[in-house]
């Protein structure tokens, strides 16, 4: 029988750590991309519109994240797709952090006084100047903190991945607590590798989000 | 062309109707412990000593900074090796309230702290005990305000129980995966689980909304 030290267990979950941060800055920049494009149509005049995006929202938030990554994977494959876990989950996680970030981000633009909306119409400001010069500046310095504290959502999300065969860390635990029989020690290794690469982030958010309030 | 075939799926509706039930007693229950949890612990954070204090904090960062399916495999499969051998529905229900005890902890303290100061000061003025204080004073109006927020986290537990199918609980994700092994209907079983989640949520947001201002936190 093989036996596996520590180390061993430590450095192949380490070697995991990386895919689960690679997918984590995948979701968040590709939904943040996302998001950004869904904000502006969810303050667009269109009614219809604005309706669709509250609806997308609705269904990312009502719905498990688990099942999102199910119809992602099956559903790219009935499109006649090469699925790999990897794009299925990349996809899906982006979907997912694109309806978050946009809702987040509306409460942002919300708590910008509305004679900055005024004041700007009243200027002949169009939309998108309006947006980019008065709104979204203002908006910007209340969102980093709840931001921040979604990237942690974002990283144990991406832990899910791993039901669809993605070897990320938490994969990673399971094979090493298959070959160790050593359930206990994996999952503790596990958790502390994600509480080491969350604490800072949810730290820092609250940090700033004291500053802001202070 | 994509045919789809949701009618296979229909057909096995006893499963479905069988993971529901799960999926919602699974909830009940953790919803009601949590909170219970989540009351505590927020007592504890604000007026227990330093030990408890500390120790309350650390278990709320210690949840909310690692994810549900780690914390139920640990559970789950660690757990045993120190001697702790968990039925599978004890394992979710112990998972769901250690994760939802630790969120409602922060939510409930934030509603306790925005107390009017003049609320203790009445309080104090009639006599009442510490205990009385918090149970008839600080308390209701507390769990009034942030309730909205609590309901959103029960919400997110509801939804986060699909996780506990990895553990081959039957509740309502399991189901979808059971049903989609036997029919090859793989997007179908989702798309129709999923959307029982989403009315689900839905559902639940309206009942919570319902039953809180009228059982919970009435002004008698």
């Amino acid at each position: 029988m093989v036996q596996f030290s520590l180390w061993d267990i430590f450095g192949f979950l380490l070697g995991a750590l990386r895919w689960t941060a690679a997918l984590s800055l995948i979701a968040f920049f590709g939904g943040g991309l996302a998001g950004l494009g869904l904000l502006l149509l969810r303050f667009t005049k269109l009614r219809g519109v604005a309706t669709a995006v509250a609806w997308y929202v609705q269904i990312f938030q009502g719905t498990p994240l688990l099942m999102q990554l199910f119809l992602v994977y099956f559903g790219l494959a009935l499109l006649g797709m090469d699925t790999s876990p990897l794009v299925a989950a990349s996809t899906c996680l982006t979907l997912y952090a694109s309806a978050y970030l946009t809702e987040i981000w509306r409460g942002c633009v919300n708590a910008v006084p509305k004679g900055q909306w005024e004041a700007s119409t009243s200027l002949a400001l169009t939309y998108t100047q309006q947006m980019r010069y008065v709104i979204l500046p203002q908006a910007l310095r209340v969102s980093i903190a709840p931001t921040v504290g979604f990237m942690v959502q974002i990283i144990k999300g991406t832990a899910l991945a791993s039901v669809i065969g993605f070897v990320e860390l938490t994969k990673a635990g399971q094979m090493i607590s298959n070959a160790t029989y050593q359930p206990f020690l994996a999952y503790s290794f596990v958790g502390l590798l994600y509480f080491v690469l969350c604490y800072p982030l949810s730290w820092w958010s609250q940090r700033l989000e004291n500053r802001r309030l202070a | 062309m994509i045919e789809f075939s949701f009618g296979t799926v229909l057909a096995q509706w006893p499963m479905l109707l069988r993971g529901l039930v799960l999926t919602v007693v699974l909830t009940a229950i953790s919803a009601v412990l949590g909170a219970l949890v989540g009351t505590a612990c927020a007592w504890a954070r604000l007026h227990g000593g330093p030990i408890l204090k500390r120790v309350v904090g650390a278990y709320v960062e210690l949840v909310r900074n690692t994810p549900f399916i780690v914390q139920l495999f640990f559970i789950f499969f660690g757990l045993p090796s120190l001697g702790l051998r968990l039925s599978v529905e004890v394992a979710c229900v112990l998972a769901m309230v250690f994760n939802l005890g630790a969120y409602a902890c922060e939510i409930v303290r934030a509603g306790l702290q925005s107390t009017p100061k003049g609320q203790l000061e009445a309080a104090l003025s009639l006599a009442l005990t510490p205990w009385q204080t918090f149970l008839y004073v600080v308390l209701p109006p507390a769990l009034a305000r942030i309730w909205p927020a609590l309901v959103s986290q029960i919400i997110i537990i509801m939804l986060g129980s699909a996780v506990c199918g990895q553990i081959s609980a039957e509740e309502l994700s399991q189901a979808a995966n059971l049903i989609a092994s036997r029919t090859f209907r793989n997007f179908e079983s989702y798309i129709i689980v999923t959307a029982i989640y989403l009315l689900l949520a839905i559902a639940l947001r309206q009942l919570l909304y319902w039953v809180g201002p009228r059982f919970i936190f009435s002004r008698r």
